[in-house]
Order: structure tokens, then sequence, then C-alpha cells
């Protein structure tokens, strides 16, 4: 198991996340902190020329967007106008004008069937590529998904591979209160997929998981922290919603820093 | 209007780029369909939502994707999947609704599409073609391949007389000519109004017009000259009343400042009654029926 993804890149880009957030005055950032980590493995060390990424759970598109910053795909100056008058970086992925973004999402339960046309048009034409999409836990409440599941395994979807950030909070409650789907594996198992549950935030074990390849489509469950990395944001639910102050946003960026043994510079 | 509909897409499945998702219906229609595409024909199964997602993630990668099932569980069940996954993307899906209006018949409510095509070209940029018979649905077919946007096709029953010389698809055409009005119908209600119409005498036969595309772009010069011409504009449709063309249609007209003289708007009532039946029977009471659509002219 190894990744070349360092603890520093990753606290760069929660670093940058939270900078873009706080710049932004917006909320929505617990479900970008839990999700980061599992973006950067997947366009850093998963993804391969001809691979596809669906973020079915578009409300983490900020963390998307600040991958793609990552990987040079957008600069600072595109992400200064995120959550802005006039700005193609909208709180949820837009359907045109970026061209690191397949797909419109936003409205749960949606990228899992689409992931599913992306993995049928590779397997009917005997191409290489797999697809990847990134899902949530509260997503699993939408029909749709377990529609899907079903499709996929009837296709024999092999290059399709579900990420579940499993962060165990969802709108109005945990997800234990709200839908409880637990044992998630148990289920998605019993729908003939591949299923391996892995650490969320251990970026070579996500990494091992992705590299693996099976007969039947694949589910890797992350458990993951909403909020990561922040003390008073994790496992908060007001942090799905809430802006970030001053100070807070600068304790966050002591605490990231701290915990990667980066310098107390500014951010980024 | 099904088998006409297997034939045509028989005939292009030899295109590379097409593909077939049936929400698990065409038992003994789409045999030939099937055996044509091989593995790009597939049984999506019950779940809608799904398969419109599907077909959305097919046409991204460069397919054109068509999803069939019964008009309603096509567009209102995934209703989201086409706004979000295909309209907002005007990725070239074609969704393929069997039974338009009340086509179902005795099959009940929950069978019918009576505000399909409203709901539909409400999302704006989807194409709505609506055959009247069974020859148009080739045209319909070609017609959808050849422009890269998203489509609705609404199927219906080919009710036209047997010597009655169809016409070539297109999205207007004046089907027979005449002075006493101007009837302006939409799908295969056209074919019951042919033979009656024909019954009539010349000096009492109105110029009857059938659109079979939606939104349906500007109004040709030769219906305008019709309307102008005629005392009485009447607008036909086995659809309801709210965003349907007979709206559309008075809308436009104002718009132009060439109102009608006099218009009547013959349009899907829903259940009047609270009773149910065959599809003739829903048009009865809807006045929807050849002999009621005439009466309105006096």
């Amino acid at each position: 198991m190894h990744t070349n993804l360092s603890r520093h890149d990753l606290a760069r880009a929660r670093l940058r996340l939270l900078q873009m957030h706080f710049e932004a005055g917006v909320g929505h950032i617990g479900g970008n902190l839990s999700a980061l980590d599992l973006l950067m493995v997947v366009h850093h060390e998963l993804m391969r020329p001809g691979d596809a990424f669906v973020l079915s759970k578009g409300h983490s598109a900020g963390a998307l967007y600040v991958t793609l910053w990552t990987l040079g795909r957008l600069d600072d100056e595109a992400l200064k106008t995120f959550h802005r008058d006039d700005t193609l970086l909208a709180a949820h992925p837009p359907p045109a004008g970026l061209a690191d973004v397949m797909f419109a999402t936003g409205s749960l339960g949606h990228g899992l069937p689409l992931s599913c046309g992306l993995a049928l048009s590779r397997k009917l034409r005997g191409e290489e590529g797999r697809v990847w999409c990134l899902m949530s836990d509260g997503e699993w409440n939408e029909g749709s998904n377990w529609e899907a599941l079903i499709f996929a395994r009837q296709q024999g979807l092999a290059n399709l591979t579900a990420i579940v950030d499993l962060n165990g909070l969802q709108g109005f409650g945990t997800t234990a209160e709200v839908a409880d789907l637990r044992p998630l594996a148990t289920k998605l198992r019993d729908f003939g997929w591949d299923v391996e549950e892995v650490d969320g935030h251990d970026a070579a074990a996500v990494a091992a998981a992705g590299r693996r390849e099976g007969a039947a489509p694949r589910a890797i469950l992350a458990t993951t922290t909403k909020g990561r990395g922040v003390s008073f944001m994790e496992d908060r639910m007001e942090w799905h919603y809430l802006p970030l102050t001053a100070d807070l946003y600068e304790q966050a960026v002591r605490e990231v820093r701290a915990a990667a043994d980066l310098p107390s510079a500014t951010a980024g | 209007m099904r088998n006409a509909f297997c034939e045509a897409m028989v005939g292009v499945a030899e295109k590379p780029e097409v593909a077939f998702l049936t929400g698990d219906l065409g038992f003994m229609a789409l045999e030939p369909l099937r055996d044509a595409l091989g593995r790009r024909f597939i049984n999506a199964g019950v779940a809608e939502q799904n398969m419109v997602g599907v077909a959305a993630g097919l046409a991204r990668a460069g397919w054109r994707p068509w999803a069939y099932s019964i008009a309603p569980f096509i567009y209102a069940r995934p209703y989201e999947q086409l706004r979000n996954d295909v309209a907002m993307h005007a990725l070239p899906v074609t969704l393929v609704g069997n039974g338009g209006g009340y086509g179902y018949g005795v099959m009940g409510a929950t069978h019918h599409a009576l505000e399909d095509y409203a709901a539909v070209l409400a999302l704006g940029g989807i194409r709505v073609l609506v055959p009247a018979f069974d020859s148009d649905v080739a045209g319909a077919v070609a017609s959808i391949l050849g422009q890269s946007r998203p489509a609705y096709l609404r199927l219906g029953l080919d009710g036209a007389p047997k010597d009655f010389e169809r016409p070539p698809f297109e999205p207007w055409r004046r089907l027979i000519a005449g002075e006493a009005a101007t009837i302006l119908v939409c799908g295969p209600l056209a074919g019951g109004l042919v033979g009656a119409i024909r019954d009539l005498p010349q000096e009492r036969r109105p110029s009857l017009w059938l659109v079979s595309e939606l939104p349906y772009g500007e109004l040709p010069e030769a219906f305008l000259a019709d309307v102008a011409a005629t005392p009485h504009l009447v607008v036909v449709e086995e659809h309801v009343a709210t965003g349907g063309v007979g709206e559309r249609l008075a809308r436009d007209l104002l718009l132009r400042g060439v109102p009608p003289r006099r218009f009547t708007h013959r349009h899907a009532l829903g259940y009047p009654s609270g009773r149910y039946g065959s599809q003739a029977f829903h048009r009865r009471e809807c006045g929807l029926d050849p002999a009621a659509i005439l009466a309105t002219l006096g």
C-alpha cells in the first residue's frame, strides 16, 4: 500500500478549502472536509486517462474545485469567484463550462445512474477506463441509487467504483437517526457488489482499495469525519450550513497546520 | 404505431451510436429491435429513474440512447432525471412514450399521459415529436437522429382511413383544404378528423392542419393565411389545456396581432364522469371525437 500524496499535500488542500469558504463567507464546509481526502486520492492516485469521475454528492463541489486546483486545472483567480455573482464555481457543480465536471449534480441520487451509463458505454465499446462515483451516505435514502445498484450488477459493470463518504451526518440528523441503513456494507453485498470498508482519511488505504479490481461493481465505504481536521467542526451537524468567522477561520488554519507539522505561516 | 416504431428503429440499428433502453416493456413488439441491436438493446428493468440517468451517461459518452416505456412512466417518474441529467446538459437522449393521451384506454388513469408535452416542453431545449400516422414514425425517428438534442417521441394509434394518402412527415402539414374554418390538430386525432371531414360537402369543409413537432417554431405563412381567411379557428389536442398547443397558439397569434375572429380549444378534460373506458370513450367525454369537433363549426 502506498500513496504519492503526502500529509502536507492533503493539509494544503484542506487549508485552501478553508480559505476559499472563508473568503466566500459560505457554509457547506463540513461535508467538503469529509470528502476532500477521498477526492484527492481519486484524482491524484487512482484516475488514469480514459477514466471518468462523477461527484454525486454535489454539495462537496468546493472540495472538488480545490482538488482541481491542486491539479492545476483551476487557478486562484477561479477559486476567488467561488459562490460569487458571475461565477462558474457555484455551490453545486455546473452543467457546462468546466471541462472536468461531467454533470451538474446537487440533487442527490443522480450520480450513480449517470456513472452506470458511463461504465456501460465503456463496456459496450470494450474500452479500458474505469468510472469513479463519489457519494454521500445520506444519499442512500434516495431510491434511484438502489435502482442503479441492481442495474450495475445485472449489466456486470465491473469497471464502476462507488466511493461512499460515510460521515454519519445528514441534513437534519445523524444517518442513524434519520434513515438507519447500517450496516450499509451488508446491504450492498446483498445486491451483488464487492464492498470494501476503509478509513476515508487514510489516503494509502483508500488508494489500495481503489486499485483492486474484481468481477462485480465495487463500493468503497469510506468512514470519514464531517469537518475533518477542525476540532470545533468535527461531527457537528451545524457545519453542514454555517459560514466561518475570522476567529474561527484562524483557529481552523492553526489546527490543520499543526496536525500536518506545517509552519504557522499564512494559509496556502 | 409501436410496430412502426420498432421497424423504424430496426432501420437505424446499423448506426453504431444507437442504443436502446426499455423499462421492461415491448414484449411481442420489440423483439426484432432486440435482435437487430444485440448488446445495445438493454432491458433496464422497472426502474425509470435509473434508466434515464443511464441514458444521460451514455449520451455523455457519445451514444444516441433511446429510453422507452408507457408514456406516463417515461416522462413523469424520471422527471428530475430528464430535467437535471438530460435537459440541463442538452444531451441527445430520446424518451419514447407509448400511448400518449388516453392511448391506454381502460388500463386507467395511471397509464394515461395528458400533460406530458407541457411538462417536457417546460424544461426547454427538448424537441417533442407527435406522429399522427404509422407512416410518420420513420420520419420522426430520422428527424430526431438528424439533430443532437434531447427529444420526446409521443406514440399513439393511427386512426386515419386506410385509403387516406398520408403525406410525408413534416412539422406542419395541411391535410385537407377548406374554407369553412381552420382546424389545427396535434397527433393521431387527425386520423378521425380526416375521415369525418371527407364526408362533408366541399363548402362545409374546414382547412385541416396538423402539427407534429413542438415547440413548433415559426408559424407557416399558409397556416396564417387560412386563419385570416376563415371565420373560426379550432385547436384540437389530446392533452390538457395548460401548456398545450392551444395556449401556445393563442399567445403567438396575439403577439403577432392577428387574433382569429373566433377561437375554440378542444382538449383533454381528465375524467369528467369519473368513469373509465376505451380511448374513444375518453375522447367522447372530452368532446374530442370527430363529430363533436365538427359540431363546433356550426
